[in-house]
């Protein structure tokens, strides 16, 4: 019983943090909280969705697909939003501002033309078959996650602390002005990293529509307060926080759901979250003052 | 009592004028915390403390209405004076993000609250805040929102909007200020939640989360935090502006969003970008 539980707190907290991975690098890097991030977990889970409906991918081919595109949408997203914001020096309380409004608008948008049913993958894409090993039951889909979240993770810390690309990311986001001096490309910086964060973003809503088969446009929104909490008791902008704090958030919410009240469940990474902002707000491994990627 | 015209104009766009009144009175609470740089969005949390406080007084208890509405300032005030020493030390997007994490703790209370109905919310709730409770209560808040802005206190809180550090070098006590904001803020979003439940005689306990914090938000950005009116025109604008959208049904709040979009971007200050303290200054 607290073996399965415990099992199960790590596959839904590994989709918290690969969730959380792109919403915070989107932070450490751009400075800003995007609240469109949310958006991008439903576009992702319907991106695949329709490549596998329409365009009968398998489903190997159709998660890469629908990262690939939700990240390039990320970066028009981006651009268009906050680009004016960044150019005027804006405050944060604009950027802010602008992605809330955002928000509401490609939700809306989303809804006017997919409705709030709940849409389904075609059967024939993924074996919703289960394995039993030594007692604990664990389906193909959550094996996918697991195994993609540590995939993801581990190559965006290559990425990130073994090139010269990451070595810009780190920079830009350490401090813009001199890193632009030293001859980084802050806008192919700023581009990439919107792609990469649309793409995790949309990567953990395929992953999550597989896991639960239930897709439909609110999906992110839901996602995005787990987010929330992820990045904040992780540490705002801090990636090996953000991958802990989400699998922390997974393993109390499922041991919760078990012991206590399944209902209580979603409040406990808001009491996280609050708890974190009153004593700790840099984060459970940040340092006060401290600038991180 | 009331002109025929206006008693007419009234049922048939009743619950659009209520609306104006409660989302007015809302902007306005909105506009205490922003007016001294504090960006709390916990209105709609406070909005829901206060709905569920009297609705309960009063359809459990039998509790008159006068007590029920002093209980739905009374009890988000309290909740906003505890949470406030620890909750205003954050700044920014932090603070912004723990106030909405408050609304969504106590959106699971009220799902998992038997007393207060569960997941079902409350039925009703006695109809009894009208015209006159509504529009009298915006009326008293905005004048007393102006004296305020033209007093000593009004500076001091427009020099903390400007400069924080400069106005406590100042001597402006910028906790006191500040807490003081967050409360007064509660406690008028708690009203309005009051008069919202004794309009529409059921709240729920979805009716408070995210979406609402994000909507009372928009109102002040879109009237522009210089003065009381900016908020409140906001919050006339956009919930007018669904009536007068609403053949476009799936697309309204597509409409909404952008608007809120291009106001961010091409008018930082908001469509009413002026400011009461100038008048005040000049005496």
């Amino acid at each position: 019983m607290l073996a399965q539980q415990l099992l199960n707190g790590i596959l839904s907290g590994a989709v918290y943090a690969l969730f959380a991975l792109g919403f915070t690098l989107m932070f450490g890097v751009l400075g800003v909280i995007n609240l469109t991030y949310g958006f991008y977990f439903s576009t992702g889970a319907f991106i695949a969705l329709y490549a596998t409906h329409y365009l009968h991918m398998p489903i190997w081919a159709a998660l890469p697909f629908a990262a690939a595109v939700t990240g390039l949408i990320a970066i028009v997203i981006d651009e268009l939003l906050l680009g004016p914001l960044r150019r005027a020096k804006a405050p944060e309380l604009s950027s802010l501002m602008v992605t809330l409004g955002a928000t509401l608008l490609l939700y809306s948008l989303m809804t006017a033309w997919f409705t709030t049913d709940i849409r389904r993958f075609p059967p024939a894409v993924f074996d919703g078959g289960a394995f039993e090993i030594a007692g604990l039951r664990i389906t193909l889909s959550q094996i996918l996650i697991v195994a993609t979240t540590a995939l993801i993770v581990g190559a965006l810390a290559l990425l990130l602390q073994k090139t010269r690309l990451g070595l810009a990311v780190r920079a830009l986001a350490e401090n813009p002005d001199a890193a632009q001096l030293m001859g980084v490309n802050a806008g192919g910086i700023v581009r990439l990293v919107s792609f990469i964060s649309g793409a995790l973003g949309g990567a953990a809503g395929v992953l999550i529509g597989l896991n639960y088969n239930a897709i439909q446009p609110y999906m992110g929104e839901a996602m995005m307060l787990k987010g929330f909490a992820v990045i904040i008791v992780g540490g705002l902008g801090d990636i090996r926080g953000a991958v802990i704090a989400g699998l922390v958030l997974g393993l109390l919410e499922s041991v919760t759901a078990g012991y206590i009240a399944s209902s209580m469940k979603d409040a406990v990474g808001f009491l996280l979250l609050v708890l974190t902002l009153w004593f700790r707000p840099v984060g459970l491994f940040g340092r006060v003052a401290a600038k991180r990627a | 009592m009331m002109p025929h015209w206006l008693d007419n104009f009234l049922f048939t766009y009743q619950s659009l004028v209520y609306s104006l009144g409660v989302n007015a009175l809302l902007a306005l609470a909105m506009y205490v915390v922003l007016a001294v740089g504090q960006l709390a969005l916990g209105q709609a949390a406070f909005m829901g403390v206060g709905a569920y406080a009297s609705a309960l007084l009063t359809v459990k208890l039998g509790a008159p209405f006068p007590i029920a509405l002093l209980a739905s300032m009374a009890a988000p005030a309290l909740l906003a004076f505890v949470i406030g020493a620890p909750t205003l030390r954050l700044s920014g997007v932090y603070l912004a993000i723990a106030t909405i994490g408050l609304g969504e703790v106590l959106r699971i209370l009220y799902l998992n609250w038997d007393f207060a109905g569960g997941a079902l919310g409350l039925n009703g709730i006695p109809e009894k805040a009208g015209f006159v409770w509504i529009f009298g209560t915006l009326i008293v808040a905005l004048v007393a929102f102006v004296f305020v802005s033209r007093s000593r206190i009004g500076r001091a809180m427009e020099a903390i909007r400007a400069d924080e550090a400069a106005a406590g070098v100042m001597g402006v006590n910028l906790p006191a200020y500040k807490l003081a904001a967050l409360v007064a803020s509660a406690a008028i979003a708690g009203l309005a939640g009051a008069f919202n439940a004794h309009v529409s005689s059921f709240i729920g306990p979805n009716d408070y989360g995210f979406d609402q914090a994000v909507t009372i938000l928009s109102f002040a950005l879109l009237g522009g935090v210089g003065s009381p009116f900016g908020p409140v025109l906001g919050a006339l604008v956009l919930t007018a502006l669904p009536e007068v959208l609403r053949p476009l049904h799936d697309y309204r709040l597509v409409i909404d969003g952008l608007i809120i979009v291009c106001v961010v971007i091409f008018l930082p200050t908001g469509i009413l970008p002026w400011r009461i303290g100038r008048i005040g200054a000049r005496k």
